[in-house]
């Protein structure tokens, strides 16, 4: 049975230990991936980002709920079956540290063979921005420069869904802006991505859809325009009077501006008018996400 | 690609990695040739050995012992710490989320310890026959039996490393674990001391493992043939060589195919 989704999530659960010890790491997720697109995962250290990821990878068994990527259930899959499916998704690990002294060029070679229909090695490496280091041995590479490493393995098998955890992290803005570039052409050629990120700016440039975890659930999801509610994207106006700095949320922000316009006789002083953006979205939800936890559990919160 | 067509790029980039590695070129590959230096050059003044009218000096005498030792750490001690280490940096994780298989994993391992146990042994050879004055065998079927038992002891040790590297908690305690029970076999087995000479239970607990009979194996391949008086029984017996070797193997397959982990599964 062949669905439109190459990733469908329901009631996904996570615990980790057994007993009163037992941590609850994903607690009941439901989400969607649809055939080309784009979709990032949201969350604070420990929301369970990870944990959810690699179970949708296959490293992980899960404790409740049903699974399918790619029309199997990974966790179900043995042997040949089960590498016939790894050849059709592409993994980028978190962090990764191996001391490994291959070159590039020997690494990316070796992993290509594994893959029944690889890209070419010298354009993965070109598309990475390695070209100059193809022949430099990996455990002599920078930090940013292993992580292009990490990417160029993760997308040399020509996945049709790729797996991208916190991809960028140690890249310097220029070549995180490459690297948005390499996306959108991954994504152009008709790549599926499941991205995770703590750059709110990068998950805004681009996601189709943001599904946001805290504490093992999804606060919200939907597109990186719509996500949080209309009520998050009202505007907010700034300026500085009698001293103090004033903000006032409106739906109406030039009308506010031309009444500030008026009192002031002028400009009004150090006046912004802020449109919220996906990171100013986020760090509310997490904020009301948090309030709500603290008071259904008053107790906890004082311990 | 097939899973053995894997196997054999596996093998292609675990040996350049090998000797890219300085640990395990000094403490595997070269550890062997530099101990068999060692003793020879220490020994050089003391009388030759001798089993009835047949003397060898001291590097002769050693050079089977230390062939044996070589096949120990390529296989065993290289491996077991090599695949720990791998399974703590995130190297089995990756190779984990592709499609390759275990099994061209395990054939990568044991064709660079088949390869660079190889060299390893022409090394000591090559290094004792020149410098140390060894006379190397020129009976042809000596060297048959240098084969098979090069190369049954060298899968034997592959895999029981390949079985040994789940026991390990981390990385960096790999060689604690290892080392130390790798020492003491060679102890126990005649590696450094004379097995002859070692007291009888602890030839019998060293008839349980797998790096006594290897020696075993490697003195009827070196020493003068009158040597083998002084083996338990008074012969090689490389039948018994063979056999326990075998078993070993089969023990080491069984344990690596059940244990084996791309990555240490939580409860």
């Amino acid at each position: 049975m062949t669905t439109d989704n190459v990733v469908t999530v329901r009631g996904l659960r996570k615990t980790y230990g057994l007993g009163p010890g037992a941590v609850t790491a994903v607690d009941g997720i439901d989400f969607d991936i649809a055939r080309g697109e784009v979709f990032a995962l949201l969350g604070p250290n420990g929301a369970g980002k990870s944990s959810t990821v690699e179970i949708l990878e296959g490293y992980h068994d899960r404790s409740g709920g049903t699974v399918t990527v790619l029309d199997a259930d990974p966790q179900h899959l043995h042997g040949g079956a089960l590498r016939d499916w790894k050849a059709r998704i592409g993994i980028v690990l978190q962090s990764p540290n191996e001391q490994n002294p291959l070159t590039v060029r020997q690494m990316l070679t070796q992993v290509a063979a594994f893959y029944p229909a690889p890209r070419a090695v010298d354009d993965v490496i070109a598309a990475v921005g390695l070209a100059e280091k193809a022949s430099s041995r990996i455990n002599k590479l920078s930090g940013g420069q292993r992580r292009r490493v990490d990417v160029a393995l993760g997308i040399v098998g020509r996945p049709e869904l790729l797996f991208l955890d916190e991809p960028t992290t140690g890249f310097d803005p220029e070549a995180r802006r490459e690297f948005w570039g390499l996306i959108r052409s991954l994504q152009a050629e008709g790549t599926s991505i499941l991205l995770t990120t703590h750059y709110l700016d990068e998950a805004a440039q681009l996601a189709d859809r943001v599904g946001i975890i805290a504490a093992g659930k999804l606060v919200d999801i939907g597109s990186v325009d719509e996500i949080g509610g209309a009520e998050a994207r009202v505007p907010l106006v700034r300026w500085h009077e009698g001293g103090e700095v004033r903000e006032r949320r409106t739906h109406e922000p030039g009308r506010l501006v031309a009444e500030l316009g008026a009192r002031f006789a002028g400009e009004p002083p150090a006046l912004e008018v802020i449109r919220p953006s996906l990171e100013d979205v986020y760090l509310e939800l997490i904020k009301q996400t948090r309030a709500d936890a603290a008071a259904a559990a008053p107790e906890e919160a004082l311990a | 690609m097939s899973t053995i067509a894997l196997g054999l790029v596996r093998t292609k980039y675990e040996f350049i990695a090998y000797f890219r590695e300085f640990d395990a070129l000094f403490f595997t590959f070269l550890f062997p040739v530099i101990m068999l230096g060692i003793f020879s050059a220490a020994f050089s003044g003391m009388s030759d050995l001798g089993a009835g009218d047949a003397k060898v000096n001291f590097a002769t005498y050693y050079l089977p012992a230390m062939a044996a030792a070589g096949i120990l750490l390529s296989g065993v001690q290289n491996l077991a710490v090599r695949i720990a280490e791998e399974k703590s940096d995130g190297t089995l994780k990756r190779l984990g989320g592709t499609p390759l298989a275990p099994l061209s994993y395990f054939a990568g391992k044991l064709l660079t310890a088949l390869v660079t146990g190889a060299m390893q042994l022409v090394l000591l050879m090559l290094f004792s026959h020149f410098l140390f004055g060894v006379a190397l065998p020129t009976d042809p079927a000596r060297y048959l039996d240098l084969l098979w038992i090069f190369v049954l002891g060298i899968l034997t040790c592959g895999l029981l490393g390949i079985a040994l590297s789940a026991v390990p908690r981390t990385g960096r305690s790999a060689t604690a674990v290892v080392i130390p029970l790798v020492l003491f076999l060679q102890f126990i087995s005649g590696v450094y001391l004379p097995f002859s000479q070692l007291p009888s239970w602890m030839q019998t607990v060293a008839s349980l493992f797998p790096l006594k009979w290897l020696a075993q194996g490697m003195r009827s391949v070196f020493l003068p043939d009158q040597f083998k008086t002084l083996e338990v029984g008074g012969a090689w017996n490389l039948g018994a060589v063979a056999l326990v070797l075998l078993g070993w193997l089969v023990v080491g397959l069984v344990v690596s195919r059940l244990t084996f982990r791309w990555i240490r599964k939580d409860a």
